[in-house]
């Protein structure tokens, strides 16, 4: 590891000395910042895969049905059913801080007119499939609403952990390294200047005495 | 308030619409990715998008990813899941942990 181009006096060292004691304790709050975002990233992870399996499947299964709904009907008659939706769904968002990264929370809020169907047509002239389609549809939505929650929540974690473990790398193999070999340098440094002077004293002091015999 | 958008081909997101959400569809790419630039300008919290369209666009997916708004999240569309949002936790995992720990017991 490479030493710090500076100048080996007192100042300086006790000035390295200061930033070192600073870099080893950013390092632990950092390391302990990254374990504790690991551990919550392996609680969230996991959900996170269940629910896209979940959705996934389901999702699959409802635009099936949807498209048997297509097949059956014509498409005229299709538009003209899902013109006008009776509902409205509306979210509340807020953000949760989780180890200093504001996640997303999404409540929902769903607008129906009371006593109102779901289905927004005359029976009549749809099929049936669609109204399948539809109450499997709105069976998935707050999972799929639960889904982009926890996968927003995972990707912004993810993000920071990368992050953090950069920083926690960079402290623990380049920073206190260096700054360790260069306190090491400043003191070899100055104790051999020490030495220095004290055996160019001794040298004159003999000589003085020699003199003087 | 904040709602739903729904971005893809237009048959498979049909659906969406009766149950409230506000579906957009597209057929181009590049329209897709104007598009989504534009409703995460305006107030929508969470923007499903096909898979077939979001592979195609994964640049500006990606600009979304580090902000908490819009959550941009992959979906199956109706002929089926091409695992790309399996990919993404895949991914994710990968970029987190180092060693994707999820998928590896499955082989």
């Amino acid at each position: 590891m490479a030493i710090m181009n500076v100048n080996p006096t007192r100042m300086e060292l006790s000035r390295l000395k200061e930033r070192l004691a600073v870099a080893t304790r950013g390092h632990k709050l950092l390391k302990d910042k990254r374990d504790e975002m690991v551990r919550r990233y392996m609680e969230l992870i996991r959900k996170n895969k269940e629910i896209r399996e979940v959705v996934e499947e389901e999702l699959e299964i409802a635009l099936e049905n949807f498209l048997m709904a297509r097949a059956v009907m014509s498409p005229e008659m299709l538009e003209e059913a899902i013109m006008f939706p009776t509902r409205q769904v509306k979210l509340d968002i807020s953000k949760k801080n989780i180890m200093n990264v504001h996640v997303p929370v999404i409540e929902v809020e769903q607008t129906s007119v009371e006593g109102v169907s779901p289905y927004p047509y005359s029976f009549a002239s749809t099929s049936a499939e669609l109204d399948v389609a539809i109450s499997t549809f709105s069976d998935i939505l707050p999972k799929m609403l639960e889904l982009a929650e926890i996968e927003k929540t995972c990707q912004m974690l993810a993000d920071e952990i990368e992050k953090t473990r950069r920083r926690v790398n960079a402290l623990e193999y380049v920073m206190i390294p260096q700054l360790e070999e260069t306190i090491r340098y400043i003191t070899m440094k100055l104790d051999e200047n020490d030495r220095a002077s004290r055996t160019r004293l001794m040298k004159v002091k003999d000589m003085m005495e020699e003199r003087e015999a | 308030m904040y709602k739903i958008g729904v971005v893809g081909d237009r048959d498979s997101i049909l659906g969406f619409k009766l149950l409230g959400l506000s579906v957009f569809p597209v057929r181009e790419p590049k329209e897709a990715s104007l598009l989504i630039n534009r409703l995460a300008k305006e107030d929508y919290a969470v923007i499903f998008v096909t898979e077939f369209i979001a592979k195609e666009i994964g640049e500006t997916i990606d600009r979304y990813k580090t902000v908490p708004f819009p959550a941009i999240i992959p979906i199956p569309n109706n002929q089926g899941s091409i695992g790309l949002g399996m990919q993404s936790i895949k991914d994710n995992v990968e970029k987190a942990i180092g060693v994707d720990i999820l998928f590896g017991e499955r082989g």
